[in-house]
């Protein structure tokens, strides 16, 4: 530690604060908002087929559901191991301080994986369970016996009611997940300290960027799931998701560059800071990074993939590289927010470095721990509730068994 | 004084052996005033409701020796290493050219060495900088458990016990006061000596100031050396923008601190 | 599949959130901590903690208490209001237990100088000495008592205290002119400086002596009509004496 910071010593101008020379938020902290804005963008994904009935999207809907569901499961984890006190954290549900962004983001967290993802997911699937309750054996039996909480009718009356109910929950949820990353947005933007992060259109472009990562996500989540599985892929889904991915990559940018522009002109005591930060230590990860790898380059690909003419071999290639360039894009924006906040002295005088770990509890392997274990855990969601459109189970006594149900 | 062996005291000896112990009587009891002296007052008898404390700096008379940084370190067991500070101060250098140099190497306790650089100073001066105890603070607005939290007379305090260590206050202070404790991994700040002032003592760095750039004192009490203060000199905070409102008050601060 | 009319789904969701809710209640009022909320959103109990903190530096009125004697001699001396533990260091357990902790005194030549070493930055008429120029090897006790710290002689040159003056000059037009050619320096300013000070020229004629049309003196010597010459001002308003560039 101490060596790290001597290090960092050398790589300092200009004068910053005597107790800036540690950085507080690391690398952690740029996963906790690159993975809450994956779950607010999938569900906001899955709620696009269910809510504006955009029945191309059916393929993906109950993907989306158990990915948001999968990555919620880890979006607090990176904040949970960067206390300083972990086994502290509980004091934040028991004495939660009204007026702080971070204490009532434990409730919105709260909120969005009791009452609405994991509501929506047990009204989804409850009917599949009673089924497979009957079909399987073993623990896999005994597993989904339980799940359904002794709720066993799946006569279409129930299976309507769930439907409906279903509905309800999406409409909640959109303004929840919207809540969710939009209040992850606050946390930074509230601080009025730091001119980089303090800005209103903080949580939109937050919202927007979850969007963005969202849709993306779940178009290379689909992809790769499908081909292991060795389906073929429904190009009018992977079509839509493309536009609405563009779409969304669109707004993003604009938003951004409003931003950005706004401080340009209004240059403000910050700029000159600001702007030696961006031209020196956030030049890779902010303007190739984001802007033109993450965000021009995906654009322009799927311009031209979408309306182009192309084979849907070529086609699926270039969605699947925007895709995962976007990917790269959204988590160098959170880094240039979070870190970038951080490189620059409160005394606007100077900038610091940021030294990573390879181990230890902040370390880069915890980051790519906490990156992969949301595949994992949605790998074994998907074990429990198989969410392909050809692994639904229907209901012999219903005359349409599929999801045209509702 | 002969002492006679074996024969009981007379009246007249006991006295005089008396009267010359008498000074060193006083040592018998020197543990209590002592604790009298060391302890002010009963901390009982401290009402936090009848006290409103904050605190100048006269920019004219720091002389930037940094005793003020070392006695804080060794009054509050402050971490060594040089990035941990309850209190600091920093050297300005303007030049004639316009263009501003701070430094404030190891919060100035070894004192600032000579610039090696040919600047053609302009002005230059020292300012001593720590928490703000804002009336307004945006740490305790950002605390997510209750950890910190301004006392009933205004010092803006850390809970060690109940931090959780998420170090929002700290990128929430806009004057770079709080660091993260190393060992107790909690947030850590100036206390203007809280334990000192109940007991009717000066923080430590204002003790031992040796110019008086510091004063110290109550706010609503006619006769402190702070009303005085405050009467006397055009004062200014830092940031004014952010509306954090302050109680640390600078005497002849330049526009170019902050 | 009703009960009263509520489906079975409902029935069985809010048993589950009633058991949650119920949990969080319970758990609320097992582990807040007692103190905490007593004056607002904080643990009442912090405070005493915070109290509790030892003291290290134990106040100049703790000192004097024993100390009179070298008390009485400094409050009339320079290092008037110089609290014993800036250089005796924290005291407090010798104030407890005076015989078994006894404070050290910085003996060597490095400590003065933290003060009193030159400095740009420390304010002007401060005494500050080129550290390697002053008598170098020799303790600063040698010569000056810390509680009484009087200079062994008083500096004849102007510059030992008010260097930064001095060097701008040195540079000036004005480099030949004695500092006691303009002010008038009262013997007791160079013992109490800040008791009396120097005195500047307070009249524009003052500078006419030299730079009047009519004035004796040499014929590089910049001259103006003192009539005409920016007669609403005094010299110095646009003309710094210690550096008097005129443009």
């Amino acid at each position: 530690m101490v060596t790290n910071i001597m290090t960092g010593l050398q790589n300092i101008s200009g004068y910053i604060y005597p107790n800036e020379f540690e950085l507080h938020w690391g690398i952690l902290i740029v996963v906790y908002p690159y993975l809450t804005g994956l779950v607010a963008g999938a569900f906001i994904l899955a709620s696009l087929e269910r809510v504006f009935n955009v029945k191309v999207l059916q393929p993906v809907y109950r993907l989306s559901l158990l990915s948001a569901l999968a990555f919620l499961f880890v979006a607090p984890l990176p904040l949970l191991v960067h206390l300083g006190h972990p086994e502290r954290s509980f004091e934040m549900f028991l004495t939660p301080y009204t007026s702080s962004a971070m204490a009532m983001f434990g409730f919105v967290y709260a909120w969005y994986l009791m009452v609405v993802l994991l509501l929506e997911i047990w009204f989804d699937y409850r009917k599949d369970m009673v089924i497979w309750s009957k079909e399987k054996r073993g623990l896999m039996r005994f597993v989904y016996r339980i799940l359904p909480l002794g709720v066993t009718d799946v006569s279409e009356k129930s299976i309507l009611f769930d439907n409906k109910i279903g509905r309800i929950i999406t409409i909640i949820g959109i303004p929840s997940a919207f809540l969710l990353h939009g209040y992850v947005g606050f946390i930074f933007g509230s601080v009025k300290a730091n001119p980089w992060w303090s800005s209103v259109l903080m949580p939109i472009v937050f919202l927007f960027s979850a969007i963005v990562s969202g849709i993306a996500l779940i178009l290379i989540i689909y992809m790769v799931t499908t081909m292991f599985r060795l389906k073929t892929m429904s190009m009018p889904c992977l079509n839509k998701l493309a536009e609405f991915l563009l779409y969304a990559i669109i707004v993003d940018l604009s938003l951004e560059s409003l931003d950005f522009i706004q401080r340009l002109y209004e240059s403000e005591e910050s700029i000159k800071i600001l702007s030696e930060m961006i031209s020196s230590r956030l030049f890779l990860s902010l303007i190739v990074s984001q802007v033109i790898l993450g965000s021009i380059v995906p654009m322009v690909s799927l311009v031209w993939a979408r309306f182009g003419r192309l084979p849907d071999e070529m086609r699926r290639m270039a969605y699947f590289i925007a895709a995962i360039l976007v990917q790269v894009g959204i988590f160098s924006t959170r880094w240039n927010v979070v870190i970038g906040g951080q490189l620059f002295s409160k005394s606007l005088r100077g900038l610091t470095v940021y030294k990573m770990q390879l181990f230890g509890l902040e370390g880069l392997l915890m980051t790519g721990f906490l990156l992969i274990l949301p595949l994992i855990i949605l790998y074994l969601l998907s074990k429990l509730l198989p969410p392909w459109p050809d692994s639904e189970a229907k209901v012999q006594y219903s005359q349409a068994g599929d999801h045209g149900l509702r | 004084m002969k002492k006679k062996k074996s024969a009981p005291l007379s009246r007249r000896d006991f006295l005089i052996i008396c009267s010359k112990a008498l000074p060193f009587t006083g040592l018998l009891f020197f543990p209590f005033t002592a604790n009298r002296l060391l302890f002010g007052q009963e901390i009982d008898e401290y009402d936090p409701t009848q006290h409103d404390y904050a605190m100048g700096i006269d920019i004219h008379k720091c002389i930037g020796c940094g005793r003020c940084a070392d006695a804080c370190k060794k009054e509050n067991n402050v971490p060594k290493e040089p990035y941990y500070f309850r209190t600091w101060v920093e050297r300005y250098i303007i030049s004639t050219e316009g263009e501003s140099y701070v430094d404030s190497p190891n919060g100035g306790i070894d004192g600032f060495p000579d610039l090696k650089g040919d600047i053609d100073i302009l002005r230059t001066f020292f300012v001593p900088k720590l928490c703000n105890q804002c009336a307004n603070p945006p740490c305790v607005q950002v605390c997510p458990v209750g950890a910190t939290f301004a006392s009933r007379d205004g010092v803006v305090l850390v809970d060690e016990k109940y931090c959780v260590g998420c170090r929002y206050c700290i990128q929430a202070c806009p004057y770079g006061a709080r660091f993260l404790h190393p060992v107790k991994k909690v947030a850590d700040k100036c206390t203007f000596c809280y334990h000192r002032l109940v007991r009717g003592l000066l923080p430590a760095c204002v003790e031992v100031c040796p110019t008086q750039a510091r004063i110290f004192g109550e706010v609503g009490l006619r006769s402190s050396p702070l009303r005085r203060f405050l009467r006397f000199n055009d004062v200014v905070v830092l940031k004014p923008a952010l509306n954090t409102k302050p109680k640390v008050y600078y005497a002849g601060a330049d526009g170019e601190v902050r | 599949m009703n009960v009263l009319g509520i489906p079975k789904q409902i029935l069985a969701l809010a048993f589950i959130f009633t058991i949650i809710i119920a949990a969080l209640v319970v758990a609320r009022m097992l582990f807040i901590p007692p103190s905490f909320g007593r004056y607002g959103h904080y643990r009442a109990d912090a405070v005493d903690e915070v109290i509790a903190q030892e003291i290290n530096y134990a106040g100049y009125e703790a000192c004097i208490e024993c100390h009179d004697e070298i008390y009485e001699p400094k409050e009339k001396s320079h290092h008037k209001g110089v609290s014993c533990e800036v250089c005796h260091g924290p005291a407090a357990k010798h104030v407890q237990a005076p015989d078994e902790f006894v404070p050290g005194a910085p003996r060597k030549r490095g400590y003065c100088p933290l003060c009193h070493d030159y400095n740009p930055s420390r304010p002007t008429g401060f005494p500050q000495i080129i550290t390697e120029l002053h008598n170098p090897g020799k303790a600063c006790m040698t010569c000056h008592d810390p509680h009484n710290p009087l200079l062994p002689h008083t500096p004849e040159e102007c510059s030992a205290c008010h260097r930064e003056i001095a060097n701008t000059k040195r540079v000036s037009h004005h480099a030949s002119l004695a500092c006691v050619r303009c002010h008038t320096v009262p013997d007791e300013h160079l013992v109490h400086p800040k008791f009396a000070l120097a005195q500047a020229p307070v009249e524009r004629e003052f500078c006419g002596e030299c730079h009047a049309k009519d004035a004796d003196t040499g014929r590089d010597v910049p001259r103006i009509d003192l009539d005409t010459h920016g007669e609403r001002y005094l010299c110095w308003d646009c003309h710094y004496p210690h550096h008097p560039e005129a443009r």
